[in-house]
């Protein structure tokens, strides 16, 4: 119990450090996501489609955390997230859609998401979502340690 | 102060059988989770939204429907939209005929397609009323209150509020 707490207080802290994207044309699934992400602490902003995504980021801004849309118009979650990886952008980038065919999701995750959540988004799903930046962060800080 | 605890009672048991309808589903409570001091109007206005949303689809759907040579792929994109809509506010009757809708697109059911048009037509019409009257209750509840013994106080002078309270204010839900 006590080591469940401690990492609960770990990925509290780590939340308020925490900045992220919203990407999603539906402007009900955006306030609901944006809400839940300032809940927890984390600054967070929303763009209505994948070209907006990408813009923001070629004009310098950046982000660890990428809550990504799959149906979009003009440019979709999966056109967006091949975008940013090819542009050498490493944030976490996690699909959130109501698309449950395992053929969807898979060509998504291909697309190079880290992670995929079924829409809705809840207070739980964005627990072990910040639970697996924490699980990256913990790595990275070791393999430096042994380096 | 009783009349007060069985108004609270009874929002408390409306708000229940929207749930037990299947009306609406966990995700309202998320919702309801969210709000906070912050933003106290939250649900209000994500409910809005959906209002919305939903009308602006419905007459998109309607106008679909009735085109000679039907896009179904059209179609479904806009039910497709109303299905992740209905989702996100835990509206689960809407979400579950929106499934079906989806089924006769894909099938190019026109029969099918208009059928569930009307069902989902019915049951936003259904929940809207219902969020409608939840909200109007939550948000003019104590002064209804106030009003109402005042009522009461000027029609039968100061009695026991105990059960005349209740079968008045019963009425207003």
């Amino acid at each position: 119990m006590e080591a469940k707490n401690k990492k609960l207080l770990v990925s509290q802290d780590l939340a308020t450090h925490l900045t992220a994207l919203v990407v999603d044309d539906n402007m009900i699934s955006r306030k609901i996501h944006e809400k839940l992400l300032k809940n927890a602490g984390i600054r967070n902003q929303g763009v209505g489609n994948g070209k907006e995504a990408v813009d923001i980021h070629f004009y310098g801004q950046s982000f660890d955390l990428i809550l990504m849309d799959m149906d979009m118009p003009i440019m979709n979650g999966i056109q967006a997230t091949k975008k940013l990886r090819s542009m050498g952008i490493c944030s976490m980038i996690v699909g959130v859609s109501s698309r449950s065919m395992e053929s969807e999701i898979q060509q998504f995750m291909e697309a190079g998401l880290d992670d995929y959540q079924l829409k809705p988004l809840t207070k739980t799903k964005l627990s072990s979502i910040l639970d697996k930046i924490n699980s990256n962060l913990t790595y990275k800080s070791k393999s430096n340690h042994v380096i | 102060m009783d009349v007060m605890v069985q108004l609270q009672r009874q929002l408390f048991d409306y708000t229940a059988s929207l749930f037990h309808e299947g009306f609406l589903d966990e995700q309202f409570n998320q919702l309801q989770q969210l709000q906070d001091e912050s933003n106290p109007d939250f649900v209000v206005e994500v409910v809005t939204l959906f209002f919305e949303d939903a009308e602006r689809l419905l007459n998109e759907l309607t106008n679909a429907l009735s085109q000679e040579n039907i896009d179904f792929r059209r179609l479904d994109a806009h039910v497709h939209q109303l299905k992740g809509s209905s989702s996100s506010i835990g509206a689960q009757r809407i979400h579950t005929v929106c499934i079906s809708f989806r089924n006769s697109c894909e099938e190019q059911n026109v029969e099918g397609c208009l059928k569930s048009l009307q069902q989902v037509k019915h049951e936003y019409s259904t929940v809207k009323s219902k969020l409608e009257t939840l909200f109007k209750v939550r948000r003019s509840g104590p002064f209804l209150v106030r009003v109402l013994i005042c009522n009461i106080e000027m029609t039968y002078g100061e009695t026991d509020f105990g059960c005349r309270g209740v079968s008045v204010l019963g009425s207003v839900i």
